[in-house]
């Protein structure tokens, strides 16, 4: 039995000068601690610094991070974390939370790492996608009023995989 | 004189020593990139020079934006294939090693 598989057109010699295929990656960010958020972020603009096209795609606790109000107050998630550097005990204590960020904080800014409004200012010029997810919309009663300027559409599960086709996926 | 034939290059593919660089080396790896320079590309190799000669490392997208005063969009324009590689490579600097 021969079967005749749909074959793609032989190349031709119409592009004679083949661009490079560019390289693609799609970052799935749905945590909202500060802990969370920078690597997918960081890692999102390295790649556009790269020439790597980057796909940012938000859903549940990560719509904190393209949430208007909780942007640049997000906080570093201590409790539940083996490596938190301070015993489980104390970080549940009222104020606990609140100091951690601010050490996580002022560490960053020494470093000259900008906060995340502006992270996010900086993909958006640097033509990096963001895209909120529309069931965490959904959920947590968010309208696109509520989120950053930078977020270009709501979009679905599905419509993730065909933006962020051909690329390597990360979920953070 | 240095050319890209004969420049010694590192793995990935920056000049190894950046007193090697001449003005003529910048437009070789420019057109490599296929990018023509233009007078605002010479402003970021002059800044990232400089900013190379006094702190000893190439300097950062982040800082040439803050410090060199060239706006991010603009890089993105001026070094379509990556300004983070680009504007060190074409100045004959070694990679980056910061991470924003």
């Amino acid at each position: 039995m021969s079967t005749v598989l749909e074959q793609a057109p032989a190349a031709t010699s119409e592009a004679p000068r083949e661009k490079k295929t560019t390289r693609k990656i799609a970052i799935i960010l749905s945590k909202g601690s500060l802990d969370m958020a920078y690597p997918g972020l960081i890692l999102a603009n390295a790649a556009r610094m790269m020439g790597i096209d980057a796909v940012l795609f938000f859903t549940f606790w990560g719509m904190d991070i393209i949430n208007k109000k909780k942007a640049d107050k997000l906080h570093a998630g201590m409790l539940g974390n083996p490596s938190s550097p301070m015993p489980h005990a104390l970080m549940g204590l009222p104020g606990m939370e609140g100091f951690a960020t601010r050490m996580m904080k002022r560490k960053m800014d020494e470093m000259d790492i900008p906060p995340v409004s502006e992270m996010l200012e900086m993909l958006e010029d640097a033509g990096a996608e963001l895209y909120a997810c529309q069931m965490a919309m959904e959920m947590f009663d968010l309208d696109q009023s509520d989120l950053v300027p930078q977020v270009q559409e709501v979009i679905t599960a599905m419509d993730f995989y065909d933006k962020s086709e051909g690329a390597q996926i990360i979920f953070i | 004189m240095t050319t890209l034939a004969n420049a010694q290059l590192d793995a990935d593919g920056f000049l190894t020593n950046a007193e090697d660089w001449t003005p003529e080396l910048a437009e070789e790896f420019a057109r490599e990139a296929e990018i023509e320079l233009t007078d605002r590309h010479w402003e970021v190799i002059d800044f990232c020079r400089r900013d190379f000669a006094e702190k000893g490392t190439a300097p950062t997208v982040r800082r040439i934006t803050k410090v060199g005063g060239i706006p991010t969009k603009e890089m993105y324009q001026l070094f379509p294939g990556g300004p983070g590689i680009l504007a060190a490579r074409i100045s004959g600097l070694p990679k980056p090693k910061g991470c924003i």
